[in-house]
């Protein structure tokens, strides 16, 4: 067994097998998964907010979808991943209140989940599964091994995606 | 306008933290009188937390929590919280509806004592804070969230991470016969920090 490596709130990091990836207690936030299966290199996000030009703010690369996602995929680059093999698993994006942010239609969660897809869409990453969106917390360990996603919540059984 | 950065040393952040104090102790009375017994507080602690340290600092991210959270409307607008470890959600109900202390998942009539107990703690906090600034502050009705600790605070944190790295955390320490560690968590928006100085003459 490797290594598991935390990974926290607006923060990222790579990691290659037998090691794996972990972020605690993902709410409306996204953790988002890449890897290359071939090399077996892989990497989590957790990122807070989806755009990093709607805030004047934006220099913590690792809080904003746009700019977490290629910071994380030029990482899995220099540490011998290949972008065209890249696959993508997500997690996250809960709406944990039910009032939370009612004056914006779309809620915070939900806008951190579609600018994620968009990011990786734009990217020519492929989504291989999500577990997304509800309205409670999840922690994620990532394996780049066996590109498990290993999801937990309380009072829920772990699964795996 | 003023300054809006957030650090330890400049003026605003002392403002918060004094805000935080009074508000702090406006609760532990309500809190008081709503349990009828003695309730002692210890004096705030005030934390300027990088997100990435807020889990370890409330115990872990994964450590289960009660969370009330609600919108404050009028002249200041943002969002205030209050958390409580489950533990102490449990004692804190026991006390209120004179029963056993039980563990595990709330029943429906627990959960609704817990958000009334949520409710008078922080609609106590945020009258300190209109008193003392001669405001206008409505707070929403409460919603309550019982889950990790990290999940929870995602929802301050996101609202903080539109201004800036930081979040800014109230730790409060209430004991009757033990120790129960409650955290306060207030957001306002950008608009508002301008009008809570103005209103305080600064």
């Amino acid at each position: 067994m490797g290594e598991i490596i935390k990974v926290g709130m607006a923060d990222l990091n790579i990691c290659k097998s037998p090691d794996g990836l972990t972020t605690l207690g993902l709410g409306s936030c996204v953790g988002i998964a890449l890897r290359d299966p071939v090399k077996k290199v892989g990497g989590l996000a957790h990122i807070m907010l989806p755009d990093s030009t709607a805030i004047k703010d934006n220099t913590n690369i690792p809080k904003f979808a746009d700019t977490g996602i290629v910071e994380l995929v030029n990482r899995i680059i220099s540490a011998g991943g290949s972008k065209t093999r890249l696959v993508a698993k997500i997690a996250g994006g809960a709406q944990m209140f039910a009032f939370q942010n009612k004056s914006s239609l779309i809620k915070v969660g939900e806008k951190n989940v579609m600018a994620v897809k968009k990011k990786l869409e734009e990217l020519n990453i492929p989504i291989l599964a999500e577990d997304t969106g509800e309205n409670y917390g999840r922690t994620v360990i990532f394996y780049p091994e066996t590109g498990d996603f290993v999801i937990r919540a309380v009072g829920k059984p772990e699964m795996v995606i | 306008m003023h300054d809006f950065s957030l650090n330890n040393s400049n003026q605003y952040f002392d403002v918060l933290k004094e805000i935080g104090n009074i508000g702090a102790g406006n609760a532990t009375t309500a809190l008081a009188q709503l349990l009828q017994c003695k309730v002692d507080m210890k004096v705030p602690q005030i934390r300027l937390l990088e997100f990435s340290k807020v889990g370890a600092a409330i115990g872990g991210e994964e450590q289960l929590m009660a969370g009330v959270y609600l919108i404050v409307e009028g002249d200041i607008t943002g969002s205030m919280m209050f958390l409580l470890e489950e533990k102490a959600a449990h004692s804190l109900v026991s006390k209120l509806m004179q029963t056993e202390q039980s563990e595990g998942a709330f029943s429906e009539m627990e959960l609704s004592a817990l958000k009334e107990i949520g409710n008078i703690i922080v609609a106590s906090y945020l009258n300190s804070l209109a008193t003392l600034t001669g405001l206008k502050i409505m707070p929403s009705v409460p919603d309550l969230c019982i889950d990790m600790a990290g999940a929870i605070l995602s929802v301050p944190a996101i609202e903080f991470g539109e201004i800036g790295d930081e979040i800014l955390m109230i730790q409060t320490e209430f004991s009757d016969a033990k120790a129960l560690n409650g955290y306060f968590i207030l957001v306002p928006d950008l608009e508002s920090y301008d009008k809570i100085l103005t209103a305080l003459g600064m």
